[in-house]
């Protein structure tokens, strides 16, 4: 017996991370007028990575701003903006630049509502790409979300969902303080039936993406769709994953981690940030802070080599959490 | 360097009074040392004979500063004239200056642990130094590998080195369990002991599946694979999982499993006998009044005593039935009913009961009354008396018929020792007594043989000098 065809709706509702991310970006440039994008290349190029396609047409420059190359200057921009009252929508090209703005981000946004005694707000929301696995080298890979995600002031948002691409913009412009969205490179081809948010959908939260009882895999942004492959393969050895989605990474939701660890006694991080006093470290220490009396096992990472991002494709490779390692940590729990 | 002042920090070497190649004894001055204060002899803290000389004369170096290795009858290399910095406060003669044990330890730390070539090690911690002193890379290893804590093993090697016979010892005695916490969690709400688990995780740690596992094993004790001690049977706890609001109702559950298999199954027959304690209690009073309080004995170690020996003399009474058998160990594990302050009780044993010392066994009564009340027993205590007692004279009442601890054939119950009116020899006379009884399991033997038994125990009673 044939499978049923698809609805009409259903083909329609079939879409991608970059396009729910576009999608985002159009409906809170419709809703508020005091959005605007700025970035390099977002205007009549689409954007590095195609996010912003199609909208410097359909807004204009005034509020699709292609910017210098200069990550401080146009950040710091971008800053000043929200300071006057704009709600901008900062994009920086990688991670890996945004170190050039880090002064902005650190010293500025995150800082000066505390400087000023709560008088200025920085209401801005500045997205960037993160990751590897695109043959893009040391200088546009790496995974330093965890280093975002220790700066008092900032929220820092990890999607890994096409439903968080679409749905989490509008809460973080939303938000009177920065908000930092990182986008893992590797998602924006992802595809899947467009899917509309709970009505409790929030941005604090973490998400069990899939329910087990044996092992906890908490994961965010790109390394879900591994983490939720490895768990399939699990399950097909009778290890049920509990696979936990960050989705915020600060706050981090440590209810959940520990809820989810109450449940399964043993956790694997996955994190494509290095080891060393990486955001894995944090989770982890958060779980023996939170759940240690649950714990049956020590706590698994499966993380990034502690390497720059090598350039070949093997190597690369070899550099990042894979699923065999995400399983290989799983099996060591349960042992 | 040694630390010839508690302010020192540093010191010059004036001259060497050996050289390389000089044999050495403990005590010998073997260079002069000027400090802020005045120049002083340094000894030497073990005979050996001089390797080599580290720091040349004119040099100042600070506290810590190895100054020279000295050969230890060729086998050893072990650095002389350093010391434990900091630590000998106030020695300001050179007799003191070096003698003591740690501070050849301390020498030899900076040696071994190669982490200090020792400039500057003022601050190296102790600890560390006393532990890397006295052990050799090997024993470190065996110590890692077998999780000993080194500074908690007492060397039985050449100047207190620990030996990898002490760290072999000391894992098997540490009793250090390697167990998840959430395993630790499980055994507490369970009731488990965590002692006597096998492990099955990564070096035989033990998770929560083992402590369940051992909790809902079979509720019927395994066979012992021999009579030896060691392989006596597990405490048997309820099948049914306990209720989660924990420790007290899950012993409750477990106790009231037990009583019902015991009543069950165990043919019981009851005898009872009071004893004149005159005897007794007379020999306890000499013996206290020539020993310090803490030391002194209460009458219960006296019974305790007398049970546990006359279990040995009339064996029916020891061990366990066990498949329509009687298995009886060679060793007298006396069980001592405690009842805990929450509720319920446990029934530990005191380990070869029959041959300790009366001191002994008061020491050993009273630790493991302490460590029941705060649940820090042993697996072994939990797992293996071959016969229990039950003394509830401190409550009150005269007599007690106690329900036996399967698989244990007999339970000898005291009651309160009371003065009594007595005919001895012809006489009327007012002397303490107790009434002890014996539940015997039928099915291991008769009332005859439980009757030598309380006779054993009377006997024994009256001649407390040889208990």
């Amino acid at each position: 017996m044939a499978a049923p065809a698809r609805t009409p709706e259903q083909e329609t509702a079939r879409t991608s991370f970059r396009d729910e991310l576009r999608a985002a970006i159009r409906e809170a440039l419709r809703a508020d007028e005091r959005v605007f994008l700025m970035g390099e290349d977002v205007g009549s190029y689409g954007g590095a990575f195609g996010v912003s396609l199609g909208l410097l047409e359909e807004f204009g420059p005034e509020r699709i701003r292609d910017t210098p190359l200069s990550e401080s200057g146009f950040v710091g921009a971008g800053i000043g903006a929200a300071i006057a009252g704009m709600r901008p929508i900062v994009e920086i090209m990688t991670i890996n630049f945004s170190l050039l703005a880090l002064d902005q981000i650190l010293n500025n946004a995150a800082t000066l509502l505390h400087m000023s005694g709560g008088q200025v707000g920085v209401p801005v929301v500045i997205r960037m790409t993160t990751g590897a696995g695109r043959q893009l080298a040391a200088q546009h890979s790496h995974s330093l979300e965890g280093w975002y995600a220790g700066i008092p002031g900032i929220r820092v948002l990890s999607p890994g969902t096409l439903q968080d691409a679409r749905h989490m913009l509008a809460p973080a412009l939303a938000d009177p303080d920065p908000v930092v969205i990182f986008e893992h490179g590797s998602l924006y081809n992802a595809t899947g039936p467009a899917v509309p948010p709970p009505a409790s959908y929030d941005i604090v939260s973490a998400a069990v993406r899939r329910a087990g009882n044996d092992v906890s895999l908490i994961c965010h942004g790109g390394s879900l769709p591994k983490v939720l492959a490895a768990a399939d393969a699990l399950a097909a050895e009778g290890i049920s994953a509990d696979v936990v989605d960050l989705r915020s990474l600060r706050p981090l939701d440590g209810a959940t981690i520990a809820g989810s660890v109450a449940r399964t006694h043993r956790a694997v991080v996955v994190d494509e940030g290095w080891r060393t006093g990486g955001l894995s470290a944090e989770i982890a220490a958060q779980i023996a802070e939170l759940a240690f009396y649950e714990l049956d096992a020590p706590v698994e990472r499966v993380c990034g080599a502690e390497v720059p991002v090598p350039y070949p494709k093997h190597l690369e490779d070899a550099a990042l959490p894979a699923i065999v390692d995400i399983m290989a940590a799983a099996r060591r729990t349960v042992g | 360097m040694p630390s010839l002042g508690a302010d020192m920090t540093e010191g010059s070497l004036v001259e060497w009074l050996v050289q390389p190649g000089d044999t050495v004894v403990k005590g010998q001055a073997v260079a002069v040392v000027d400090t802020a204060k005045s120049a002083i002899e340094v000894e030497c803290f073990e005979d050996g004979a001089i390797q080599e000389l580290l720091v040349e004369p004119g040099t100042t170096v600070p506290v810590g500063t190895v100054l020279a290795v000295l050969a230890d009858g060729g086998r050893t290399d072990a650095p002389a004239g350093a010391t434990d910095t900091g630590e000998t406060a106030e020695t300001t003669n050179t007799a003191e200056a070096g003698k003591t044990v740690e501070t050849i330890k301390a020498a030899e730390a900076a040696k071994a642990t190669d982490s200090t070539k020792a400039t500057g090690a003022a601050d190296t911690a102790k600890t560390t130094e006393r532990t890397a002193a006295r052990t050799t890379p090997l024993v470190r290893r065996l110590a890692h590998d077998r999780h000993v804590d080194l500074d908690s093993v007492r060397g039985s090697g050449k100047a207190g080195r620990v030996t990898r016979a002490d760290v072999e010892a000391a894992s098997r005695d540490s009793g250090r369990i390697r167990a998840t916490p959430y395993a630790r969690r499980t055994a507490s709400e369970l009731g488990v002991d965590l002692r006597g688990i096998d492990g099955t995780g990564t070096d035989g740690t033990i998770r929560a599946r083992d402590v369940r596992a051992a909790a809902s094993g079979p509720t019927t004790p395994a066979r012992p694979a021999s009579p030896a001690p060691a392989a006596a049977p597990r405490p048997a706890v309820s099948p049914e999982p306990p209720a989660p609001d924990g420790h007290a109702q899950a012993r409750r559950q477990a106790i009231a499993h037990l009583m019902s298999k015991s009543k069950h199954e165990i043919p019981h027959y009851y005898l009872s006998t009071t004893i004149d304690l005159a005897a007794a209690v007379a020999w306890m009073r000499e013996h206290n009044r020539a020993v310090p309080v803490a030391e002194r004995l209460v009458p219960a170690a006296l019974l305790l005593k007398a049970a546990a020996v006359a279990a040995r003399k009339v064996p029916e009474m020891n061990g366990f039935w066990i498949d329509g058998g009687h298995v009886r160990p060679a060793a007298v594990h006396l069980g001592v009913a405690v009842s805990l302050r929450e509720g319920g009780l446990v029934a530990p044993a005191l380990h070869d009961a029959d041959t300790l010392s009366l001191p002994a066994l008061m020491a050993g009564l009273r630790d493991l009354v302490r460590r029941a009340r705060t649940g820090r027993l042993r697996a072994s205590e939990t797992a293996d008396p071959t016969i229990t007692v039950t003394d509830l004279g401190d409550q009150g009442v005269e007599a007690v018929f106690g329900v036996i601890y399967p698989p244990q054939v007999a339970l000898v119950g005291y009651g309160r020792v009371l003065d009594r009116p007595v005919a001895v020899d012809g006489l009327l006379g007012v002397r303490p007594c107790v009434t002890a009884t014996l539940s015997a399991d039928h099915r291991a033997g008769d009332g005859a043989v439980g009757a030598r038994y309380l006779a054993t125990v009377d006997r024994l009673l009256h001649h407390p000098e040889d208990l």
